[in-house]
């Protein structure tokens, strides 16, 4: 018997006395948490919706370290967790390398992109979603300058704010996008007086209605808003109901649904690509009591509008992560 | 004379602060309503119980060596340099240069360029607080820490706008070629039929990071540069009065330090990832400041005290993968441990102190 043995038959033995079966589904929260009231709790709450409609158990770690990428995909998949479902573009190496080697296990990959025969890629049409939150923001700003505040300067991010900005730009092409990123470390990802600051930094430059991409730095951001008689407008979960009457809506990103039909379809469910965009409803902008009377009927007719000639093809919303590039935002 | 032997001093007293740790982080499992006893059980098992444990556990004792002896070097000329983790992250672009920039043909070719690399970055961003702090008086502790995130933007910088292959969504350079992939443990201990995990990241780096405890030895206690700099870390009058210049002590003790705080990148960057992705470092460079005030600034001592924090790292994964108990709470326990070893250590010393002082009257 090898070790390799040996410890294989401890950690199957370590799953059974903590309550686990086989083939019960795992997912993998990125180094923000679960708790971070954005993509990750998303995600969280769409693991225990299933959850709490099947009576049915799943296995789960909140990321610390780089390291840990690869070990919990192979300590689930040796326990035998199928899907292995993760959160965050960073897994998509880990996964590519470790896919291979347990070719009975299914992985999804969120925000990620793996070619496998047995990985399920899920992706957003994020900017999108942030082109229809940037048109209605030009046209609720009376100062004709709006603000975007994203936590760490990386691509994904970029893909909002340039989505949002062309949004921006096609509601009013004379509206000026300040738009300003966190910090340079992962704690840019939970920094809500940062993102105060800079709310404010925006205000006093003029802008009137403020985009947070931000992860938990988003919640300071919306707070100050609110503070400050402004409007905002949240992100990924909807997040109006936070200041009811102040933020003007929020760009809805469906993870939750995303983990919730990936975990319901169990390990029978379909590997390849998905792309989740508003005519899927994986993307789109949130409508409730909270913010009814912040959008007016013009404003939400000019949305639709936009947003069934995106689903038509006849808006082309430019994809930073395809394009590499933005052509009415620098950073 | 002493009050204690030096084996109570080294051993003794970081054993009882740990055991204090341990015990108040039981409390904390119980009130949250967990089994201590089993917890402890699954973090033994799991960081030293298996090699694949093993390969995890010294795979983090490898940066924490790394970054140990960067702080412990800087504190012999009583320097805190705080900036380990921004010297970390350079270190890990020299690697990534290096690595990236020719077609390696054998890793033992790449490897000791890639050390010189990282370590040259390392030292240069160690090398302008040392020069402000030699020349212009700046407190070493401000200006490393200030370092730290300028090293992060500067990295969140290249990565994203420059380093970044086409189409990547991830702020990371591409894999670099299989030249520069180091041999595991698994690798070398099977060249002598000593079977160990294969998937455990614990590389070649391990070796080097054992040679580097022993040549930080020999140079603060064998060679004429190592008694200066402790002589400066003694006393500045008193080692000017010498004829040593502070000024040459601060940057040689700062360049070293900044160069083996860079090391730790071939563990992790060249001997892990395989590539240079955001927040490599992930606070290496803070814990290496615990584990050289636990290890007593000895090499030896670092030695010890980073396998102690690889065996808290991976045990505490373990807990994470397959226990209810949340992950903040790893860190409580690390916290204790820190408190207890570096900042309450005259708690436990003196009443030790006093035993043995009881002790050898009584022998007398």
């Amino acid at each position: 018997m090898t070790m390799m043995q040996k410890f294989l038959g401890a950690a199957a033995t370590l799953a059974l006395s903590t309550g686990a079966a086989l083939a019960d589904p795992a997912i993998i929260f990125d180094l923000g948490g679960k708790f971070d009231k954005s993509f990750n709790e998303a995600a969280f709450n769409g693991a225990e919706r299933w959850a709490k409609e099947t009576g049915g158990k799943y296995l789960e770690i909140e990321l610390q370290s780089e390291a840990q990428r690869e070990q919990a995909l192979r300590r689930f998949a040796e326990v035998g967790a199928n899907p292995i479902v993760t959160t965050g573009f960073a897994m998509s190496t880990p996964i590519s390398e470790v896919a291979g080697d347990y070719p009975d296990t299914k992985f999804v990959t969120i925000d990620g992109y793996v070619d496998a025969p047995n990985v399920l890629t899920i992706g957003f049409t994020e900017h999108e979603g942030s082109f229809l939150v940037g048109m209605m923001a030009a046209m609720a700003s009376k100062s004709n300058t709006v603000g975007f505040i994203g936590g760490m300067d990386v691509p994904l991010i970029r893909k909002f704010a340039c989505g949002y900005a062309q949004g921006v730009k096609a509601a009013n092409p004379d509206a000026t996008v300040i738009s300003n990123m966190t910090g340079t470390t992962p704690s840019a990802w939970n920094d809500p007086v940062k993102g105060g600051e800079l709310t404010r930094a925006q205000i006093s430059q003029g802008a009137d209605v403020i985009y947070a991409a931000a992860g938990g730095t988003g919640v300071g951001v919306l707070q100050v808003a609110a503070d400050e008689g402004i409007l905002s407008i949240g992100v990924d979960s909807n997040q109006n109901h936070l200041h009811p009457g102040k933020v003007l809506t929020s760009m809805l990103k469906r993870v939750d649904v995303a983990v919730y039909n990936v975990m319901s379809a169990g390990d029978a469910m379909e590997t390849g690509v998905i792309t989740l965009g508003l005519a899927e409803k994986g993307v789109d902008y949130a409508m409730d009591e909270n913010n009814k009377d912040l959008v007016t009927p013009e404003m939400q007719a000019a949305v639709e509008e936009a947003k069934a000639k995106i689903i038509a093809g006849e808006i082309k919303v430019q994809d930073y992560g395809a394009d590499n590039a933005c052509d009415v935002l620098s950073f | 004379m002493e009050v204690m032997p030096k084996w109570a001093d080294v051993v003794l007293i970081p054993l009882f602060s740990l055991l204090i740790a341990f015990a108040l982080s039981a409390l904390v499992i119980i009130g949250i309503g967990e089994d201590p006893i089993a917890a402890v059980k699954m973090m033994v098992s799991g960081a030293v119980g298996s090699t694949y444990g093993w390969g995890y556990t010294l795979y983090y004792a490898t940066n924490f060596i790394f970054t140990g002896l960067a702080v412990a070097v800087a504190f012999h000329a009583r320097m805190f340099n705080i900036g380990g983790e921004g010297q970390a992250a350079l270190g890990g672009l020299g690697v990534a240069l290096v690595c990236l920039s020719v077609d390696w043909p054998h890793w033992a070719i790449a490897l000791p360029v890639a050390v010189a690399g990282a370590a040259v970055f390392g030292a240069l961003w160690a090398a302008l607080p040392a020069y402000l702090q030699a020349k212009r008086g700046s407190h070493i502790v401000i200006t490393t820490i200030m370092f730290n995130f300028i090293g992060a933007a500067l990295l969140n910088y290249l990565l994203v706008n420059v380093m970044r292959p086409a189409g990547s969504m991830d702020p990371a350079t591409g894999k670099f070629p299989p030249g520069t992939f180091l041999p595991t443990l698994h690798d070398i201990l099977a060249t002598i039929g000593i079977p160990f995990s294969k998937a455990a990241p614990a590389n070649v780096s391990f070796l080097i990071a054992v040679a580097a405890c022993v040549l930080v030895w020999l140079l603060i206690w064998r060679t004429r540069l190592g008694y200066a700099i402790r002589a400066y870390g003694h006393s500045e009058s008193a080692a000017v009065y010498a004829g040593i210049s502070p000024t040459r002590i601060i940057m040689i003790a700062m360049l070293i330090s900044g160069a083996l705080a860079g090391m730790m990148a071939i563990n992790n960057v060249m001997g892990e990832a395989e590539r240079l992705v955001l927040n490599s470092v992930e606070g290496a460079g803070f814990i290496g400041i615990a584990v050289a005030l636990m290890g007593r600034s000895h090499p030896f001592g670092v030695f010890l005290a980073a396998i102690l924090f690889g065996f808290l790292y991976q045990g505490g994964a373990e807990l994470a993968l397959f226990t209810d108990i949340p992950r903040e709470l790893i860190v409580v326990i690390q916290a204790l441990v820190i408190l207890f070893t570096g900042a309450l250590d005259n708690m436990v010393r003196m009443p030790l102190e006093k035993l043995f002082l009881a002790l050898r009257k009584r022998d007398a």
